[in-house]
Parts: structure tokens; sequence; C-alpha cells
């Protein structure tokens, strides 16, 4: 088994990726031609790879299981993209976006990586604006940035509440440029089923075609995984409802190590679940905190009659209200990193100040928004600032030309007018920060298969901050990636065309189709969904917003009954040559099944609080999280042994040369 | 509530399609459309019979994944969402819903309520693109100002999911609302402008390729348009393909 070297390159931090790129190999333009790589997945970091992996001259296969890559859920990320280019005048640099990263991700994530990570974060706000990506502009026609949370600079760029989709569409049309010439290969509906290796090396995938049902087998000089998180192990979570670990599993049981599985981003600023019916939870965009309040009422008398729906929210007196985050957290109020954010809700809904019928809901209200900008606006326009019709008229424009299509969505889905009426929110699984371990160079532990985006775990640490992931999945797969995989494959431009017809592929393929076949001939008596379902209520209930070691146990001991259980009475209905959605599903939760008893194995090694994970046992007196620098300054590589229990640990410590560790205060 | 659903079902590209009638119980009015079709599923499988199959996947009206033609109307009768924004406090008690899949030839059934939309990439694939290579040493991001005007117009051109409504919406099953938002958004910036002739060609010789029909200006696809995207752009587009007929 491959060490843990995270190959950080020498030298000082600023210059380590300068000097990386100058002194590793290259591929010269003819001999790319003659080296295949696979990519699967196709959200910022895998369609911004496939796009320059395929106009550096590499031929490009890429898979995905949406029936065209721009579905691909980086679509629905919301508020934007941080850079450093201190277009504000505010202060903002290279050193300080890296800074608040590391510290956002409360000292959990490599020095270097996050370094990289904010120096190339300029070079993607250029590339897209040359890309026709339609960014958010103000009267002068340049562009326009806003806040996000965790840090005190306006860095984030944005285009409405669809940043995500915008970026994505662009990183979509340099694929399909590539796809035109022929350089891509794209594999729509199609999803990997596992990862072939030859003396060692990656070589190739197991496909399934999810319409025909076709097994396939696809070889290539590299295999990268770029399939995003596994915030689905949840069941309900704002994932899309396809989103899966399976391609980052499979890798996993073939050799690559995985880090930091617990570490888990719960959203602060979510729909709250309305029914037993919920298939998935929707993200009301972080930005939102920029203009809204946080509360719930002070005296549980106002929540019992809010409940019961004799009191409206908008009738209660300012001095009645508790905004708990400018109470607590005074310096940064509303705009308190996510974890923080999330757990202060969680508290207050425990202590039974939760506003809506299940009791987990708080407020998010822009009342004071939207009169702070109409009398900004009357005055602008010379007209009366203390008419509060014409005030409330003004501001609500203001606040709908920001805001206008997530106030839609919640309109949509609440039924409630959140211009008249605050908005309830909760928190909700969104992220995961942990994910495939991988070296400076993005290398997984097994020599030629590669993991970017979400589905590496390298730069977030234990926390990620507003609007950093869609800038690490450009970062990754526009710039990075591409860079360091020439270095591995300069020794392969004498190999050749990878052959299928072997005994390795002949062996990957028959463990897929036995598992297929083994799902379809089950003939149990409970439906996927079932399973699904029941496991994220198990990760929900005990590793969730806050652990504990006698919940983690326990949870350990429940997945794998569940696991067993599912392998016993599932019922995949249909036939294996078919479009069959209930077997691709089945697969996924199979593998869900797997990860979260590693989730649950590493929340229970990790004894310290820090970022997303909360440990009861570890807190200060005020009830602040607690880390344990001095045992826990490390990630947690998991290696693969036969079964999730029976994982081996390793542990890549965690140097910091450039920045002091300190204990996260955002009062 | 208690609804009959009537859907239409077909094995595969191949089979012979019907419509086919079930009734379903205890529809919660705050379930969106699809968790009500996740739980007829259920229903299905409980009794051993077949799900049906449908395309979906953000379920936040973003992806574009989700299709379906509810009542006789893409995305159903609510107006400016998708089928997985759709809740069923649209419907009434003992409605009966008609769900078929979005029909067109360019849009051939995959299987019941699933179709292939492959035609709207390679639209894209023609010339649907800015050729810039990604490098990232391109010029700094503020060197062309760029009026808050156009560059607003341009994002709503560009905030089409390509889910196909207005396909499916069409008499005539043309694509040139999805195609037009696409010309608009890069006519519409400098970036895109050097390109303009010949994307505006190639874009619309591949739309006609796919089999999709003309446009004969009912504004039907305005209307269904989850996302509103403007008549106006269509507009642009023929006047795009004008100029570049004439510049040969």
């Amino acid at each position: 088994m491959a060490k843990l070297d995270s190959k950080v390159p020498k030298g000082r931090l600023s210059e380590k990726w300068t000097n990386h790129k100058s002194n590793i190999n290259l591929v010269s333009p003819a001999n790319k031609r003659l080296i295949d790589v696979i990519v699967v997945g196709t959200g910022l970091a895998g369609a911004s790879a496939s796009a320059t992996l395929a106009e550096l001259g590499y031929n490009v296969k890429t898979f995905c299981f949406q029936d065209s890559p721009r579905r691909a859920h980086s679509i629905a990320a919301q508020g934007g993209i941080n850079a450093a280019k201190n277009y504000q005048g505010d202060g903002d640099s290279t050193h300080r976006l890296f800074y608040d990263t590391i510290k956002g991700g409360d000292y959990r994530s490599r020095e270097s990586n996050v370094y990289r990570l904010a120096e190339v974060s300029t070079n993607i706000i250029d590339q897209c604006v040359a890309q026709g990506v339609p960014f958010a502009r103000d009267y002068g026609g340049l562009l326009d940035n806003r806040s996000f949370g965790g840090v005190l600079v306006s860095r984030t760029f944005y285009a409405k509440g669809q940043t995500g989709q915008q970026l994505l569409l662009g990183a979509y049309s340099a694929m399909n440029r590539q796809i035109g010439r022929g350089k891509i290969k794209m594999y729509n509906r199609h999803e990997m089923m596992d990862l072939v290796l030859v003396d060692g090396k990656a070589r190739g995938i197991i496909s399934r075609n999810l319409v025909s049902g076709a097994i396939e087998r696809h070889s290539a000089h590299a295999v990268v995984i770029a399939s995003g998180g596994y915030g689905n192990v949840f069941f309900l979570s704002t994932n899309a409802m396809g989103s899966n670990v399976s391609a980052s599993w499979k890798i996993h049981k073939r050799g690559a190590h995985f880090a930091n599985p617990c570490f888990t981003q719960i959203h602060p600023t979510c729909i709250p679940v309305s029914g037993e019916h919920q298939s998935k939870l929707t993200l009301m965009s972080e930005s939102l905190r920029n203009d809204g309040r946080i509360w719930v009422p002070k005296n549980i008398e106002d929540v019992k009659a809010i409940r019961s729906g004799s009191l409206s929210p908008t009738a209660i007196a300012e001095e009645d209200r508790d905004y708990y985050l400018e109470r607590r957290y005074p310096a940064f109020g509303n705009l308190v990193p996510r974890d923080v954010a999330s757990r202060a809700a969680k508290e207050r809904c425990d202590a039974g100040y939760g506003v809506n019928a299940t009791g987990e809901a708080v407020y998010l209200d822009f009342a004071d928004a939207i009169t702070r900008y109409g009398k900004e606006q009357a005055h602008v326009k010379g007209l009366d600032e203390n008419d509060a019709v014409l005030v409330k008229k003004l501001g609500q424009e203001v606040v709908r030309a920001k805001y206008g299509n997530l106030f839609q969505m919640y309109e949509k889905i609440v039924d409630q007018d959140p211009y008249e009426t605050p908005m309830m929110i909760y928190p909700a699984v969104h992220y995961t920060m942990g994910g495939v371990w991988v070296d400076y160079n993005l290398m997984t532990s097994i020599p030629g298969c590669y993991a970017i985006g979400e589905a590496n775990f390298s730069d977030h640490g234990a926390n990620r901050l507003g609007a950093s992931a869609l800038m690490q999945g450009l970062a990754d797969g526009y710039f990075v990636l591409p860079c360091t995989i020439g270095d591995y494959l300069a020794d392969d431009i004498r190999t050749g065309h990878i052959a299928t017809d072997t005994p390795e592929f002949d062996a990957a393929e028959k463990e897929v189709k036995d598992r297929v076949a083994a799902f379809i001939n089950n003939k149990g008596n409970r439906s996927v969904d079932y399973y699904h379902r029941k496991l994220g209520k198990i990760m929900w209930d005990k590793c969730g917003m806050s652990r504990n070691e006698k919940g983690l146990k326990e949870a350990i001991e429940d997945i794998k009954a569940l696991r067993t259980d599912f392998y016993k009475n599932v019922n995949v209905p249909g036939s294996a040559e078919e479009f069959n959605e209930q077997l691709a599903k089945a697969g996924r939760v199979a593998d869900f099944l797997e990860l979260g008893e590693l989730f649950a194995k590493d929340a229970l090694e990790r004894t310290e609080s820090c970022g997303g994970h909360f440990r009861e046992e570890s807190q200060t007196p005020e009830g602040e999280a607690l880390r344990d620098d001095k045992n826990h300054t490390f990630v947690s590589a998991w290696e693969y042994q036969g079964e999730p229990e029976k994982a081996k640990l390793h542990k890549e410590i965690l140097n910091y040369e450039e920045i002091e560790v300190k204990t996260r205060s955002y009062k | 509530m208690n609804l009959t659903l009537k859907i239409w079902r077909q094995a595969n590209a191949d089979a012979k399609g019907e419509m086919v009638t079930y009734s379903i119980a205890d529809v919660s009015p705050d379930m969106s459309f699809l968790e009500m079709m996740d739980m007829h599923n259920e229903q299905l499988i409980g009794n051993g019979e077949d799900p049906v199959a449908f395309d979906h996947d953000c379920r936040e009206g973003i992806c574009g994944m989700c299709s379906m033609f509810i009542n006789g109307e893409a995305h159903g009768p609510d107006r400016l969402v998708t089928t997985c924004q759709l809740h069923m406090r649209k419907f009434k008690d003992g409605d009966t819903i008609t769900i078929e899949p979005f029909r067109a030839n360019a849009f051939p059934v995959i299987k019941d309520l699933a179709v292939d939309r492959s035609a709207f990439d390679r639209i894209q694939q023609a010339g649907g693109f800015v050729s810039v290579n990604t490098s990232g040493n391109t010029q700094d991001a503020n060197a062309i100002p760029i009026d808050k005007h156009d560059a607003d117009k341009a994002f709503d051109a560009a905030t089409c999911i390509g889910c196909g409504a207005c396909v499916a919406s069409c008499k005539n099953a043309s694509a040139m609302l999805f195609v037009s938002a696409k010309v608009s958004q890069y006519a519409l910036l400098p970036q895109g402008k050097v390109e303009a002739t010949d994307r505006v060609m190639s874009m619309v010789n591949q739309m006609d390729e796919e089999g999709f029909g003309n446009c004969t200006n009912t504004g039907a696809c305005e209307v269904e348009c989850p996302k509103g995207i403007s008549l106006e752009n269509i507009a642009r587009m023929n006047r795009e393909f004008m100029s570049a007929t004439l510049k040969g």
C-alpha cells in the first residue's frame, strides 16, 4: 500500500506552486495525443478539467450519470465565488483569502494546497469573464462583489443567486468546444461502476449505460474522479437526488485512502422540513445573511402562540426578539461561519424556541434591510424618507433585484411571501469537506488515479467558507490538475493504448455484473428508498450537528445491522438490461451503507470538536467548540481493509509554517 | 387528497406506449409533484409493478432535468416553475391529472416520461461557446467594462436551464427560444461578439438538422418557460441570423 506522502514541494509557501510548476515533468504536444484520460463527473471540477485536458491535447473520455453534463449539481450553487481580486480595495490579498480559508476550516486543512487555491483564485474570474459568464456588474460596467460568512472583506463574485449555474455553463461551453473538436468523447447517462487497476496503476473503469444497461470497459492512462460529495448519506440534504459517493467509494475499495469522512457541513439557511414525504432539502443562499437578520422570540409564550397560528411574527415587538447571533457574536453577527450559525440555530430550537410546527425553524428577517434600502433609495431619488409605504416599496425593489429568484423559490415551496413575513430556515446537510485523500498533485493513494473538487478532502479542513466550493472546483479543474497530471503521464508516453481484453478488465467486469445480478435476483420485500431513509435517520440523529461517543457507537451498530438487512431484503424491480432507476439507486445506497459506518468510526476517533464536527464531550463552558490541537492536528486517512470496521487509520500530520494556529473566535 | 393519475407508459424507445390510469390516496398538499410521483412509485414497487421512469435530479428548479407534460402544460399549471417546484397545493382533492413526456421528434422517449434531449447538447457543441483557451492567462476581468443593462440582459438569457419546455409547448416543436437564449447571451457581451456570425449560423444549422420545427411566433414557449426567457431573444437571434447571412 502506498505510503501517505503529501508531496508538498519545498520552499516558501508563496513560491511553492510557481516553483513546482517550473520543475515538474511535461508531456510534449505530440505525445499528449497518445494519452487517454478518463474523467468521471461533469460538475465544475470535472467539466473544467475535461475541457482543459482536451485543449492541452489529451484524449479525454468524460462520464456523467445525468442526461447532459450541464445538469451536474454544481449548477445549484447560488451565492458566489471567492477570488482575491481586491477590486473593492478593502484590504483583500492572496494571503488574506488563504488565511480566512485556513481559519474558517478550523486549522484542519493542508496549508500548501489552500495557499495555491487562493493564488489561482484571481485567474478563475479572468477566465470566466473571457468565456462570457455574465457576472453581476455595477453601473460603471465593472464587476460587483458581495460579502460572505466568516470574512471581513467583499471578495465574492456572483451572478444573482445563480452563480453555480453560470459558472457551470461556462465550463460546459468550454467542454462543448472540445466535444465539437472530437477531443472529448462524452458519455451521458453512464455510471462508473468500478475502477480497473493494472500493475497497481489506475488504467480504466467499468461503466454501466443507464439507458440500455450495457456494462462497458473503458481504458485510459489516468482516471480522474470528479463526482462530488457524499451528503446524500443523510438521505435528506441539499444535494441532487442522484448525487452519490459511489465513484469515490469504489476507488477507496481499490486502495485510495478516504480522508476525514466525518467533516460534513450543515448549512444554516435551508428551508425547513415540511413532512415525512420530504425527498430533499432546498438551500437559501448564505448571501441572504448579508441582509437578513436571524432571530427567534425571547418569550416561550410567543413561540407557542406562533406555532398555534394565533400570533404573527411581524407582531412581535423588537424588544421581544432574540437576535441570537448578534447577541452571541457581536463582531461577525449574522455573518459568522456556517458551522457556528447552524449550531446556534440548533441550540435555540433544542431549547424550545423553534418557530414552526416541527419546532425546527428560526426566522430570517428582511424587514430592516427593506427599510434601510428604501430610505437610501428615497434619499437618492429626492423623495420623502419618512413615507413608510414608499420606503417599503423602494426597499422591496432593491431586495428583489438582489435576491429575487431566491425569494421566489421560497414562496413556491413554502407558500408564504418573504417580502411580507420573515422566512423560516433550519440547517441542512449541504457539503462534505471530507473525501478522497490526495497529495499536493491531487493524486490519490492509487498511482494514476486523481480526485478533484468536492470529491477530494484537501482545501476546506473541518468547515468550508461560503463561495469557496466553486472556487476550489474550478481551481482544481482548470488550473491545478491539468498541470500536475503531466508529471505522472510523462512516464506513459511510450505505453501505448491500454487494452481492455485483459484479465484485469475481465475480473472487474465480472464483479460488477455479479453485483448487478445480485440486486435483480434478490426479490426482497423492501424498496431501496426504505433503506436510504433509515440510514439517513441514523446519520442525522447520531452523526449530525452534534455527536457523542454513545451515539456514534450506536450508529456503527445500527448501520451494520441495516446493511445486513438491505442485502437480505432489498427489492429491485425490473431487469438489468433496461433503464432502471431503482437498480442504479440500489448500487448507490449500498455504498452509502458502507461509507456511513466509516463516517461514524471517523467521528468517534476524533474526540475533539472542530469546524462542522462537534463532539459534545469537547466544548467550553459557554458551549463553544473546543479543539484539541495537541492530539488532533492531523488528517485522518482511512485505508480499506475488507470492511468499514477494519479500516486502518493513517494520520497526515498538519504543519503550519506561515500562520499561527489560534482558537477561532467570531465574537 | 385523493387523485386519479393518467400516466404515459412506454417500455422503451421502440415500444408502443399507452396511457395507464392509477389512483393515489393521501397526497399532502405540501408535497412537490415529484414527491407525489415518488409516493406513487413506492406503491407500484410494493405491488410488484414497474415504477414510472421520469427524469429528475436537483429538485430545486435549476438543473433542468425534470420534464413532464402535466394536464397539457410543460411543468404543469403553475408559472415560472419546473415540475420539481410544482406543489400539490395547486391541485384539488378528486382531480384527474394527465402526465405525459415532453413530446417532439427531436426528443425521443427513452422510457415512460424520460426523453432524450441530447439534441440540445449537440446544438451547443456546434457553436455555443467563446473560443478562448482555459489557461487563465486572459486579460484582467475588469479590462472591458460592460454596460450594466447589456450585462443584465445577457444574464437573463443565460438563465435558460435547457429543460426543453419551450419545445414541448410549441405546436411546431421549435427550439428557437432555447437556441436564441444562448445566441443572445453571447451576442450581448463583447467577449462573444467576435464569433457572433459563425456562432449563429452553426447553431441554427444544427437546430434544423436535429429536426426541430419552425417558429411561428405563437409565444407558447415564453408562457411555459420556467425561467421566463423572453421572446425578445428570438427577435435578436433573427436579427443576428439575418446579418450573418448578409455577411455571407
